[in-house]
């Protein structure tokens, strides 16, 4: 059976299913039909389960978690909570509710008492839980540790449910709600886990299942056959050696380079990004520095940090992006007053312009870590709408010492009139989030119309067209930034529509580089054509893929 | 019975890791101990979760009184305990 769904990343797993048991309803109060003896040996018969399981699971886990796991263990027996316990059994109320009044009455006293205590106080909601499950002989509620491998199922998780995750245990994540930029979601993104979220009738799947989890294709197979896991399996040895291979520079079938660069938010992310095989930055975020704060950072503060960074890239490229604050990341010192539409507002350049002296003393920062530095850095301003102001911040960053300045294409506006924009500034950048939210008047953090915000649309994809048309006319180099670039298909698409080169979170950089490799030049232009010609979105996709699998499966069939 | 008084050396108080120690050693020397935060009232000190809802911080002083078994023995133990840095 297919469970359709939508996938993260492009990997594959397989394995069996352990289910994420679902909270219990608070146990309900009404006189128990046993004597209070007979319930107090089930109650702490129960407890003293619980206590042993996690001890054992203490034994097993070591470290830190061990003191955590038997302190949890001598709460589940502890004979103040016991008294506790017998004395509401004492009144007649059942095993079930009697320990669940008694944990809440010191969960209550702990979180009464804030700070590290109120943080326990979750630990004695989660052993209180723990033996009501298993009075009821039901499994227990929260993330589950079988102990071996497998590929969990939840209706969707919590930020507390990931953190207690065990990475090394989990083959793979699906949920029955959330969409691509719920919590779990951007846990899969960032650690590498394959996932297929929002898989309604995951729901249905079983503890022990074995199940293939497609993120590549947006689907989970249950049941599947013993070709299909062979299928998956080989797949799988695909993606780890496609990992373990050298990493080499992105370029298509031919050799036709297409530079590979990774989108950072600080210089923190540098050696990663290397890691995994980064050309260069294709977006350096320098919102980090700004926020949280009353005031702009000095000049000294930022140059260090932006020297951090270069000195990391040695001898690569860098592109950095001056301050975007505005819409969804306000600055109290550049933009305080309140707007109906902050995305249409004063953002981006249009901010900085207002407040130009941080602008000046970015860019000085930025060209005195230059100078300092060996990397090539480029600076580009967000949110141009027009030529004037393309023409304003190429003039101040190079009258401040800036070599290349280019602009992010992110209006239509700036994507319609890109040959003259491009004619007034070094580079485009073209930042597809905001394009796409533009270009299809579609708010990018409101999910009710999360339906409009796909790159893949048409409309989106002849403005990405005109821009590289406008880089090609020109000989200007027009990069793209933004989650279009990490999607392995749309990344060969982008590149037929004329992008000179990819910036992505570097987790992406393998698979985008992969897929690069299998197509020509030509063949770049076929997928985007016929992505530009289609109807909308998602058939935008269909043609594109039709085309690559085409391409493919005659090139296989002729070798 | 015995008592004595003695200050909290743990760095961050009777919680957590001292506040487990405590009550294991406590559950395991077979006497009947109980503990007060000065000013407060004497709680169960095998009970994990009523030690540390005294919310016993560094520097505080606390009276434990031991009663039966090796009285002598059990309080010297507890109270080499409590005045010991857990947290270093």
């Amino acid at each position: 059976m297919e469970i359709r769904g939508t996938g993260i990343g492009q990997g594959v797993a397989v394995g069996p299913v352990v289910r994420m048991a679902e909270a219990l309803p608070e146990p309900v109060d009404r006189p128990s039909h046993l004597d209070p003896e007979h319930e107090a040996e089930r109650a702490k018969a129960s407890l003293s389960v619980v206590a042993a399981e996690l001890a054992n699971r203490g034994a097993k886990a070591g470290g830190a978690a061990k003191d955590v796991l038997e302190a949890q263990a001598m709460m589940a027996e502890d004979p103040s909570l016991i008294d506790e316990v017998t004395k509401h059994l004492a009144t007649g109320k059942t095993a079930e509710r009697a320990v669940y009044e008694a944990f809440a009455t010191y969960r209550d006293l702990l979180a009464g008492m804030g700070g590290y205590m109120a943080e326990r106080a979750t630990d004695l909601d989660d052993i209180s839980q723990r033996v009501i499950a298993h009075l009821l002989k039901l499994p227990a509620p929260g993330v589950p540790n079988p102990g071996h491998p497998f590929v969990l199922v939840a209706r969707d998780l919590a930020p507390a449910d990931t953190a207690m995750l065990d990475l090394g245990q989990v083959l793979g994540l699906v949920t029955v709600e959330g969409g691509p930029t719920s919590h779990t979601a951007i846990l899969a993104r960032e650690k590498s886990i394959v996932a297929v979220v929002g898989a309604a009738d995951a729901a249905s799947l079983a503890d022990g299942d074995t199940v293939i989890v497609d993120a590549a294709d947006d689907l989970v197979i249950a049941s599947p056959t013993a070709e299909q896991v062979a299928e998956a399996n080989a797949r799988i040895a695909e993606r780890a050696a496609l990992e373990a291979a050298p990493v080499t520079p992105g370029a298509l079938a031919d050799g036709t380079a297409v530079p590979l660069l990774a989108n950072l938010g600080s210089a923190s992310g540098a050696a990663e990004a290397l890691k995994l095989g980064a050309e260069g930055v294709g977006l350096f975020r320098t919102e980090f520095l700004f926020l949280d704060a009353d005031t702009a950072p000095s000049v000294r503060e930022q140059q260090e940090h932006y020297t951090r960074l270069l000195t990391a890239f040695a001898g690569k490229k860098v592109v950095a992006r001056v301050l975007d604050a505005g819409a969804d990341k306000p600055l109290s010192f550049l933009n305080s007053a309140h707007e109906e539409n902050p995305a249409l507002g004063l953002r981006g350049i249009r901010a900085l312009r207002h407040s130009e002296i941080i602008l000046r003393e970015q860019l000085t920062a930025l060209a005195e870590a230059d100078a300092a530095t060996d990397a090539e850095l480029w600076v580009m301003a967000p949110m141009i709408a027009t030529v004037e102001e393309t023409r304003y911040f190429t003039a101040l960053a190079k009258e401040l010492g800036i070599r290349v300045a280019g602009v992010m294409v992110e209006t239509p506006s700036a994507a319609l009139v890109a040959d003259r924009v491009l004619a007034a500034c070094d580079f485009a950048s073209i930042g597809t989030n905001d394009l796409t939210q533009y270009t299809m008047a579609a708010d990018r953090l409101l999910g009710t119309v999360a339906n409009l915000q796909s790159p893949w649309h048409p409309a989106v994809l002849r403005l990405i067209a005109d821009v590289g048309a406008a880089g090609a006319e020109l000989g200007k180099p027009v990069g793209i930034c933004g989650e279009a670039a990490a999607d392995p298909l749309l990344a060969v698409v982008l590149v037929g529509l004329g992008a000179t080169s990819l910036s992505m979170s570097p987790s992406a950089l393998a698979d985008v580089r992969a897929s690069l490799a299998r197509y020509s030049p030509d063949d770049a232009k076929a997928l985007a054509r016929a992505a530009l010609a289609a109807e909308g979105a998602a058939e935008a996709k269909e043609a594109a893929q039709a085309v690559a699998t085409e391409i493919t499966t005659a090139r296989t069939a002729a070798s | 019975m015995v008592e004595r008084t003695v200050r909290i050396g743990s760095t961050h108080g009777l919680h957590a890791r001292p506040a487990k120690l405590f009550t294991q050693a406590v559950a395991a020397s077979g006497s009947s101990v109980t503990l007060r935060k000065a000013g407060g009232a004497f709680v169960n000190a095998a009970s994990i979760l009523s030690v540390i809802a005294q919310g016993i911080d560094h520097g505080d002083e606390v009276t434990i009184v031991v009663d039966g078994g090796d009285e002598h023995a059990v309080l010297d133990q507890l109270v080499e305990l409590l005045s010991t840095d857990h947290d270093e």
